[in-house]
């Protein structure tokens, strides 16, 4: 790998820009490829580079062969996003493991006396209500939104955006009649029943959970499972 | 660098630190597997010309024959394609217990 490669690949990375790097398995020659079809380094065949950009749609690393020739296109794209709404108890232990699972972890709770960052030692921590940073952060299909207050006023708006948004999860804190009022709040504000039946509630996996650090081991878990083996098969 | 990445073994911030260092440097890449394998493809591990690695490419099965592989490869700058299957379990090889196969990608850092 040439210098001028690494150097330009940690800095793709560090801008959290979604880059592929493309290596002839042969010769070791080598590209950068982007999403938007430009490209750095090596001269790559045209049908590589196109290999390239669809790996990275895909979010897939993978060794590609195109004219008799094998190439390993590896992925690099920035990390996927966990949105937590409510800095409660059980997020301070939530946003470690998602952080440790490879997940860029947004608190968010407009609540000052929660969201307060020496609760949440290196974790970025938003004031905004959660509607508001939901739009601003445009979560997308790489990105979980969980909502842990259990107060309607905050957890709801974060669910209104998120449901009609092409996240990959969503999940609500509460119990079974929590979740049933919940829903009745929001088919009252016109959401369907397809958008309502993409949240995860009773949130997390049904592992006995007690204690706040257990509750986001279930949570985590269940995050994981959607992710990793989805219905469909789209893995990301 | 998000947080993320800093938090997470950073195998290619290490690569380019390490060359800073003045040192030689392979990277190993897991660009294959069939049938049950630890790391998934992308996996990396690098390593230098003093014996030092970080990160892997499988649970600990061949990290010992890669990182040889490595040094050939910082010495001879021409990139190699390793392959371990569960079929060099029997002799005194390198093999995944673990009954998968996985292909590494070695290549030196200039």
């Amino acid at each position: 790998m040439q210098r001028t490669i690494l150097d330009r690949l940690n800095g793709d990375r560090a801008a959290d820009r979604a880059v592929a790097l493309v290596t002839a398995l042969t010769n070791g020659a080598q590209a950068l490829v982007y999403a938007d079809g430009a490209a750095a380094g090596d001269a790559l065949p045209g049908a590589v580079a196109d290999e390239a950009r669809a790996a990275l749609r895909a979010d897939k690393s993978q060794q590609v062969e195109v004219g008799g020739e094998t190439w390993f296109v590896h992925v690099h794209n920035p990390p996927a996003r966990m949105v937590i709404v409510g800095a409660v108890h059980i997020t301070q232990a939530l946003a470690g493991m998602a952080e440790a699972a490879g997940y860029s972890v947004i608190v968010c709770d407009p609540r000052r006396a929660f969201a307060d960052a020496a609760r949440f030692p290196a974790i970025e921590v938003s004031t905004e209500w959660p509607d508001d940073a939901l739009n601003r952060l445009v979560p997308d299909h790489r990105t979980a939104v969980v909502t842990l207050t259990h107060d309607p006023k905050i957890d709801d708006p974060a669910l209104e955006v998120a449901v009609r948004a092409p996240v990959f999860y969503i999940g609500a804190l509460g119990s079974r009649r929590t979740h049933g009022k919940r829903l009745e709040r929001l088919r009252e504000k016109g959401f369907s029943d397809d958008e309502l039946g993409r949240i995860h509630a009773p949130i997390g996996l049904a592992i006995g959970a007690r204690s706040p650090a257990e509750i986001a081991v279930s949570i985590m878990a269940e995050v994981t499972q959607v992710r990793r083996q989805p219905p469909g098969g789209n893995a990301t | 660098m998000s947080s993320q990445q800093v938090a997470q073994e950073d195998i290619l911030g290490t690569a380019a630190r390490w060359r800073d260092e003045g040192k030689d440097v392979a990277l190993a890449t897991v660009i294959a597997t069939w049938g049950s394998s630890p790391r998934p493809v992308g996996s990396q591990l690098v390593a230098d010309g003093d014996g030092r690695f970080e990160g892997s490419v499988s649970g600990g099965c061949i990290e010992g024959a890669v990182i040889e592989e490595a040094r050939k490869v910082m010495g001879s700058g021409a990139p190699s394609v390793l392959e371990f299957g569960v079929s060099n379990e029997q002799a005194w090889e390198v093999g995944l217990a673990c009954g998968g196969t996985v292909r590494v990608l070695v290549e030196k850092v200039e």
